[in-house]
């Protein structure tokens, strides 16, 4: 347990894995925006889950955010709530998490992976032991959304010390008096959420994020993710006009709950059509600076 | 405050939190950035009505002619004879107004939500007894209130349910989860996400993010605040022991607060053991669980190997709560504080002996106090002096009570 004082000055959030930098940086050449992808680690169980995250980066995701199961998500809806509990009673565990990323990174050195969750599972693992197994498994960062910055010295110092990116949540309370607490030690990119609110509910208007993210971007260098509510090709492609890359996650493991239910075409039929729904959503990242 | 090394015995128990809400590694503030600013603003807005006079008089007003403070301290002269050894005393916090202790911290903070001009509130609530008390200080000043509960606790505790309805409030059963009072709290803290401009989220145990704990043990305290100058007036001195059951923690923070650094003074805490700990069926997070972090804190929880949240169990829905307030966690790790259980079973024998013998029919969470005291007074002597709190009345459990002891209704 870290248990320093609250002094402690934390690392500056660099030199790091570069998997991101390197993904932002081509995007930024191209002239397009990224998609980032959100699957939960487990859902619907660890075999089809393996088999859903090899699929991605060759439908279009261009960063991937890999849920790591927890059973009181707090901040999350009810399509995330339900994709952990599947992945839960399907036996996955923080092990099994990293397990499959290592056999990922095997065949793709390139897409970059950010593990998402909550804190508990992760302390239980050991916080120091899991940055040290996280990186040599070929993961590129974390977002855990009950570290605020005021908990900085539990994960964010060291897991920067130790070269593993602590991407961070900026949302719409996050005025400009709290702003610079919370790009302190952002890395990687900045996830701007969209909406007040949980996960894969309401979605917010894209005129108004556009200028949330106006606003981040003359405060901070790191590209910018926006994600909460967006569902569809047609919102993801509003949102790319203006953000380095769109996330969406609940919309996805919707789909995998609706499998689920009537498993047509076994896993081959389930990662087929995730694959197809992320093309739609990448086709509409991808062009939506064109014309 | 930092955790002293272990052994060190600190100047005071009563110094925390720290600035960040710590007591030693316990508690802090574990919330999602969207509520951050908000909790902040809550710290910030209880620590103005601290040093606000008119605030305090306020709360006194209501406390004294709303809730009927002082409760009495009475002396439970046939349970004391019938134990045969320390001479018993019920903080009589059962008979406040709504039936429980829950009012006292309600009462605070309800007139905080007025001074932040917040103007819709919610709640979670495992027996009822905290929802019942948020849906009666919203009525009381005209403010819309929604309440979490569990679908299993809607349907264990009916009675409460109805009165909160009665009384105005929105009860949106809970069905995620355990469908108990963890998920309760989870879907208020999903709630004050989604409405952070207008909502104050009214805790009712001394657990979630800083401020919290404090707050909320402040505002039970009054409950051993009186004890002290009640006993000082009955037996001109300190009482020797100190009883209470814990769930989240509050009335037992309530009562001990004021005596954590009279070395004289035993403390007892007990927690709910279910169907017994070597069943895994129990809600006792202390001695059968192990630190983690949920719901905004860092505190003991019942959790499995890869750090996911446990089931609890009790026949008590006020105790059926896999962590614990992170005050007592510390309090636990210094020594301060003797944490036991005690079961289903016991607690059921502790509600009928306190019935027939004293006439009160003890709400199931101080059952398991008064299981504690049939077990301690009997190897004390007469002049010890034993404190336990009633916290809460029985009357919603009849039916739960009825249908263990298999009786017909």
């Amino acid at each position: 347990m870290s248990e320093t004082a609250a002094a402690t000055p934390l690392p500056n959030p660099a030199p790091v894995t570069d998997r991101i930098a390197r993904r932002f940086a081509d995007l930024r050449a191209q002239g397009r925006a990224g998609l980032v992808t959100f699957i939960t680690a487990g859902d619907p169980d660890p075999e089809t889950a393996a088999a859903l995250l090899a699929a991605l980066p060759a439908a279009g995701a261009d960063v991937i955010e890999l849920g790591m199961p927890f059973s009181d998500p707090m901040a999350d809806g009810p399509a995330i709530q339900a994709s952990s509990q599947r992945a839960l009673a399907a036996g996955m565990t923080v092990p099994k998490t990293l397990a499959m990323v290592r056999a990922f990174r095997t065949r793709d050195p390139d897409t970059p992976i950010i593990l998402m969750g909550y804190f508990n599972p992760i302390y239980r693992y050991g916080t120091d032991r899991f940055i040290a197994d996280a990186l040599a498994a070929g993961v590129d960062g974390v977002i855990v959304v009950d570290l605020p910055p005021e908990e900085d010295e539990e994960l964010c110092g060291p897991a920067l010390e130790a070269g593993l990116h602590f991407v961070r949540l900026a949302t719409p309370t996050t005025d400009d008096r709290r702003l610079p607490k919370v790009l302190e030690h952002s890395s990687g990119f900045l996830y701007y959420v969209a909406i007040a609110g949980i996960t894969g509910t309401r979605s917010a208007d894209a005129g108004v994020v556009a200028e949330a993210v106006a606003r981040l971007r003359r405060s901070t260098e790191l590209p910018i993710a926006v994600g909460f509510g967006i569902k569809t090709p047609e919102q993801a492609a509003a949102i790319a006009r203006f953000a380095d890359a769109a996330v969406v996650g609940s919309s996805i493991v919707d789909r995998i709950a609706r499998w689920t239910q009537s498993p047509a075409g076994g896993p081959g039929g389930l990662v087929e059509s995730i694959a197809a729904f992320v093309r739609q959503l990448a086709d509409g990242v991808h062009g939506a600076r064109r014309g | 405050m930092s955790a002293p090394p272990e052994g060190a015995v600190p100047n005071t128990y009563r110094a925390g939190p720290d600035e960040r809400g710590r007591f030693g590694i316990y508690g802090g503030r574990f919330v999602a950035e969207t509520l951050m600013p908000l909790i902040l603003e809550v710290e910030k807005a209880y620590a103005a009505a601290q040093d606000d006079p008119a605030f305090q008089a306020e709360m006194d007003r209501y406390l004294a002619h709303y809730v009927g403070r002082p409760s009495p301290l009475y002396q439970a002269a046939r349970l004391t004879e019938h134990l045969g050894g320390a001479k018993i005393y019920f903080k009589r916090d059962e008979l406040n107004h709504t039936g429980s202790h829950k009012v006292n911290n309600c009462i605070g903070q309800i007139l905080l939500a007025r001074r932040m001009g917040k103007t819709r509130i919610i709640a979670e609530t495992g027996a009822g007894q905290h929802g019942v008390a948020v849906a009666t200080v919203c009525a009381l000043f005209d403010l819309p209130c929604v309440v979490y509960m569990g679908a299993v606790d809607v349907e264990r505790q009916k009675p409460n349910v109805f009165r909160m309805k009665l009384l105005g409030a929105e009860v949106r059963p809970v069905t995620s989860g355990s469908r108990t009072l963890k998920d309760a709290m989870n879907e208020a803290l999903r709630d004050w996400v989604a409405n952070v401009d207008d909502t104050y989220y009214l805790i009712g145990t001394v657990a979630g993010p800083h401020p919290y704990p404090t707050m909320v043990r402040n505002f039970q305290s009054i409950i051993g605040i009186e004890v002290r100058q009640q006993m000082q007036e009955a037996e001109g001195r300190l009482p020797d022991s100190l009883v209470a059951c814990i769930g989240g923690g509050s009335n037992a923070m309530g009562l001990f607060h004021p005596f954590l650094d009279e070395p004289t003074v035993a403390i007892h805490a007990v927690e709910a053991a279910g169907c017994g700990l070597e069943t895994g069926k129990h809600a006792a997070s202390l001695t059968g669980g192990s630190p983690g972090v949920l719901h905004g804190n860092r505190t003991y929880l019942l959790q499995n190997d890869d750090g996911q949240i446990l089931d609890a169990h009790s026949i008590s829905a006020g105790l059926d709560y896999p962590g614990i307030g992170p005050e007592h966690s510390w309090l636990r790790d210094m020594g301060r504080v003797n944490y036991v259980s005690a079961t289903d079973a016991e607690a059921l024998a502790g509600f009928s002996l306190c019935s027939r013998l004293e006439g009160i029919i003890p709400a199931l969470e101080p059952a398991h106090a008064l299981a504690h005291v049939v077990r301690l007074a009997p190897t004390l002597p007469k002049d010890h002096l034993l404190v336990m709190n009633m916290c809460g009345r029985g009357d919603k459990d009849i039916f739960t009570v009825a249908d263990a002891l298999e009786v017909p209704m």
